[in-house]
């Protein structure tokens, strides 16, 4: 008979499911070192690839000789764009709707382009052959500032383009101009500054970065010519984008490729997109009948795969005396290097850039992006962001800064002032978006109080006249961001990506004696979804999660979905993984309601079953239900007991945060403390504390390096500036603040279990939060806007600048 | 190129293999003894993953030729574990306290900190933060590997491990 034994607290607690701090299983392996990363595949007769890459930023190829390196012993094959167009493979296309060189055609437009790909018998063989490809050049002029790009006397970079008016996204004003991108009302907008009694007016600049997983990008293809089938193994985020991209490019059918991205060792971004690297280890395989890796070095991930950010934002803001905003301006100019590669979805050229209204009520607002060519990487992609979010939030949350200094008002009270207000959602931004929930002053309002946010404005208060009084050479900054971002990409009726629409997609198989697989469109690259899809799951339907085991990654057993990147995991897969769930449930209950002899509107769930409403003592497990739906399912039912669920979200999700930083700067050497850091994250309902904290840690980290010190730069020969870990500032735990997290929750009101996302938020925060401080720290002095990155020596030049240094 | 017999101990086990003079360390440990646990990041010396534990000390092993090695006593990831498979007790306290995320540091990050705890037992905070601080971690922003490190040192000194508070 039934067992009463274990209480209701028991049950629960052996569920695991949502809200639960629940460890981690990828661990396991993980810790042991038995993870199974692309580089650690090794296949039998598995040859190793390497590339020639360009040293010139803009070159016409004269001439490519591969035959000493032909003769290196172990080399099998050196590949080049010749090789490449015997099957129509020397160009591919990019997701943003432009083609992009494999190999170098005819020319090169970026340093460390790829020029020809060396393929042998091990990585060493191939590094010599490497060595012995010879490539005559002829310098061409090169650009490297965007400003410049669309001067009437720019030389030409793409030529392939040559007489094309209209781009993938409409007119293309130059040739060196991509597209012109606008939205939002013009003249309403210019009225409002024409009327407003305050405007500030700055060009803030988000520089180029790049995500750097800790993993570089990688592949192991194995074409096997007798079966006519293509396995290929990726540090993928979006696998079965993957597979359907090498499809229609290489035109083999897809149901004969197997795309498989194992464990993937972190990705922000960088793996989202298709490379060079992987069309050659194909055609490798293809062309030699064996396995081919490709494992790029760091030095190569710096430079070539992928860049982000390089926007350069000149923000209006109109508002009245007393503070209340009543126009945004905004005008971008965005350098996407030599091909549009931006991971974006396609009718988005400048991603979701229109989230730049940000927190706050405009009634008017009208933003105009300009996509430019240059001699630097293609790519564009959202490190640790959703499409180019991080870029509208740091131009809106210095804007907001740099008007309350205008305006002689604390920044806190200003964004109080002019917050969207919580009844006012779901709200309509004057750039298009449908905010679906927020609770904004009261984040605010608990972040200001949990950092005492008076106290701190009365010392720093102190400080000043102390540093006029030439007692310290300290200063101290305090650094507010309130940002909304916009994930959960997305809608099909807004986003797809190469026409296929964003939704994301899982099955669930519950086994005979009760146990379960999940099947998942996404893929993890440390975000944790072994461990918290199987909550979610848990707490759906109970069944314990430790029972749940969950795969992603293989495009042969999972279904399709468009991947992880831009925070959709938990909006759009965490979606269709309670929807799936809920199939089963429905089904489940039928099942029980037979058992027990009962109507199923006469059954409640509890946990991990259904008992009868009002005699608890009547019910049925998930367990006992699993093995009757195999063994004696209810007349004229079909046995078994599982679900897919492909999920369309009816809207994005728009997490928010209130984030303060404190430091203080030496004004003699440049050197930054930050003292404190407090984040407050709203992302809706929380699936598990523990990992929502280890991704805000991280997230915040990786702000951390972007605003004080971490960039691509390039010299005007286009050379990439410090593409190596000597250079790139990645922090130590040394540098590495202590992070301090809190949380309110506003839960989404169209997501089946009201979760947001959180792992980008920080990210999107922490950037101006690290800004303002240290513009806020510079601001008593004369200081209007200091652009990022914001190092000890740049610092130390600011200070000089104004007059300060000892 | 000529290749050259190499004996060493790893993971108590003796083992030889061939390698060009030029081979590192990291590639041989990784593509001849098949100890694919001890990962690349950079092979410039800066990131860590490559962390093994060489004749007592803590090394980078893209930073050695595999010839170097000769004769030495190496521990990798993969010989962390009790003799009866039980985890060590920072492999534990990793998964305890989240110290990782993609898993792809952690390697490194634990046999660093494997020899850190027996080169100072009970490191304060600040004694952690530089002794790990050649090991990048991409993902986890450090503060929860810190914690996992000082619950580990509570645990093997028998101590219990108090959470500093926020
Ligand atoms: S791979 Fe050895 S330090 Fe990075
Ligand atoms: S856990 Fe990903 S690099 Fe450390």
């Amino acid at each position: 008979m039934n067992d009463m034994t274990p209480t209701r607290e028991a049950r629960e607690a052996k569920l695991e499911g949502m809200g639960c701090k629940r460890k981690r299983v990828e661990d396991v392996r993980f810790t042991q070192g038995r993870g199974n990363y692309v580089d650690d595949i090794k296949l039998p007769a598995m040859l190793y690839g390497d590339m020639v890459r360009s040293s010139y930023a803009h070159a016409r190829v004269k001439r490519i000789d591969t035959s000493k390196a032909e003769k290196v012993p172990g080399v099998v094959a050196v590949i080049t764009a010749e090789t490449l167009k015997t099957v129509n493979l020397a160009w591919m296309p990019t997701l943003a709707g432009d083609v992009q060189m494999v190999l170098a055609d005819g020319k090169v437009l970026f340093q460390n382009q790829e020029v020809a790909f060396v393929v042998a018998t091990s990585l060493q063989a191939a590094a010599d052959g490497v060595e012995l490809v010879e490539v005559d050049y002829e310098e061409l002029p090169v650009i490297v500032d965007p400003f410049k790009s669309m001067a009437a006397d720019a030389p030409v970079l793409r030529e392939d383009l040559a007489g094309k008016t209209e781009g993938a996204h409409g007119k293309r004003d130059h040739h060196n101009h991509i597209f012109k991108w606008q939205v939002g009302d013009k003249p309403l907008t210019d009225e409002a500054f024409n009327r407003a009694d305050v405007k500030i007016d700055e060009l803030i600049s988000y520089h180029r970065t790049h995500p750097s997983p800790l993993e570089t990008c990688q592949c192991v293809a194995s074409f096997d010519k007798i079966k006519g089938e293509l396995t290929l193994w990726g540090t993928f985020q979006a696998p079965h984008v993957i597979r359907t991209v090498v499809s229609l490019i290489s035109k083999l059918p897809e149901h004969k490729i197997h795309v498989i991205a194992p464990d993937v060792g972190g990705g922000f971004g960088n793996k989202v997109g298709a490379y060079s690297g992987y069309v050659c280890a194909v055609v490798a395989s293809i062309v030699t009948g064996r396995p081919v890796k490709w494992v790029e070095d760091r030095m190569e991930n710096l430079s070539t795969t992928s860049f982000a950010r390089d926007y350069h934002m000149r923000t209006e803001i109109a508002a009245t005396k007393d503070g209340k905003v009543t126009g945004l301006r905004v005008h971008i100019l965005a350098d996407h290097g030599a091909f549009d590669a931006c991971a974006d979805p396609s009718k988005w050229p400048a991603g979701f850039s229109n989230i730049i209204t940000g927190s706050y009520d405009f009634p008017v607002a009208h933003l105009c992006v300009d996509g430019v060519y240059t001699n630097k990487a293609p790519g564009g992609v959202a490190y640790r962001c959703s499409f180019r979010v991080t870029e509208a939030a740091y131009a809106i949350e210095r804007g907001m800064d740099i008007l309350a200094q205008k305006l002689g008002m604390d920044p806190a009270e200003l964004r109080l002032k002019n917050f969207i207000k919580r009844e006012q959602f779901p709200y309509q931004s004057a750039l298009g978006w449908e905010y679906d929930s927020g609770d904004y002053h009261t984040a605010l309002n608990k972040a200001l109080v949990a950092v005492d946010y008076a106290g701190l404005r009365a010392e720093q208060k102190a400080k000043r006249e102390a540093f006029k009084r030439g007692e310290t050479r300290e200063i101290m900054g305090l650094g507010i961001c309130f940002f909304t971002e916009i994930v959960g990409a997305g809608p099909s009726k807004n986003c797809d990506i190469l026409g296929l629409a964003m939704f994301d997609s899982c099955e669930i198989r519950i086994h005979p004696t009760g146990s379960a697989i999940a099947r998942v469109g996404t893929k993890s690259t440390g975000q944790g979804h072994e461990t918290t899809w199987a909550q979610i799951i848990a707490s759906e339907i109970g069944i314990a999660a430790s029972e749940i085991m969950v795969e992603e990654g293989n495009t042969d057993t999972a279904p399709y979905g468009l991947g992880t990147y831009g925070s959709r995991s938990t909006p759009v897969a965490g979606a269709a993984i309670a929807m799936a769930s809920r199939k089963i449930k429905a089904k489940a209950q039928m099942i029980a309601a037979w058992l027990l002899e009962v109507h199923e509107d006469d059954l409640v769930f509890d946990i991990d079953r259904f008992q009868v409403k009002g005699v608890p003592e009547r019910y049925k497990t998930m367990t006992d239900i699993a093995w009757v739906a195999y063994h004696s399912p209810p007349p004229g039912m079909e046995p078994g007991l599982e679900a897919v669920s492909y999920y369309d979200p009816p809207n994005m999700t728009y997490p928010f945060g209130a984030y303060i930083c404190v430091m203080d700067i030496d004004v003699d050497t440049g050197v930054a403390k930050t003292r404190r850091f407090y984040a407050l994250d709203d992302c809706g309902t929380r699936i598990n504390p523990m990992i929502i904290e280890g991704q805000v840690h991280g997230g915040l980290t990786e702000a951390f390096a972007i605003s004080m010190g971490q960039e691509i730069r390039y010299d005007e020969m286009g050379n990439v500036m410090g593409a190596s870990f000597m250079d790139f500032f990645l922090p130590t735990a040394v540098e590495t603040p202590h992070w301090e997290t809190d949380h309110t929750v506003t839960p989404s009101p169209h997501h089946p279990i009201g979760a947001k996302g959180v792992g980008e938020s920080p990210n999107v925060g922490g950037v101006p939060a690290f800004s303002n401080a240290v513009n806020d720290a510079f601001s008593f002095l004369g200081s209007t806007h200091i652009q990022m990155p914001h190092d000890a020596w740049r610092l130390w030049k600011v200070a000089e600048k104004l007059g300060v240094t000892g | 190129m000529a290749k050259i017999n190499v004996t060493m101990t790893v993971n108590g086990e003796e083992v030889s293999g061939l390698a060009e003079p030029r081979t590192l360390l990291v590639h041989f440990i990784r593509e001849t003894l098949n100890l694919t646990g001890t990962h690349i990041g950079c092979e410039t010396s800066h990131c860590g993953a490559c962390t093994i534990d060489l004749d007592g000390v803590s090394v980078k092993s893209c930073t050695r030729f595999a010839v170097q090695a000769e004769g030495s006593h190496i521990r990798t990831i993969e010989g962390i574990a009790h003799a009866d498979g039980t985890l060590h007790q920072l492999q534990e306290s990793f998964r305890q306290m989240h110290g990782l995320q993609c898993g792809y540091c952690t390697p490194g990050m634990i046999l660093r900190a494997w020899r850190l705890l027996q080169e100072n037992p009970r490191p304060s905070e600040d004694e952690i933060r530089h002794g790990i601080s050649g090991n990048l971690c991409r993902c986890t922003g450090y503060q929860n590997i810190v914690k996992s490190i000082q619950h580990a040192a509570a645990a093997l000194n028998g101590e219990t491990f108090a959470e500093a508070a926020q």
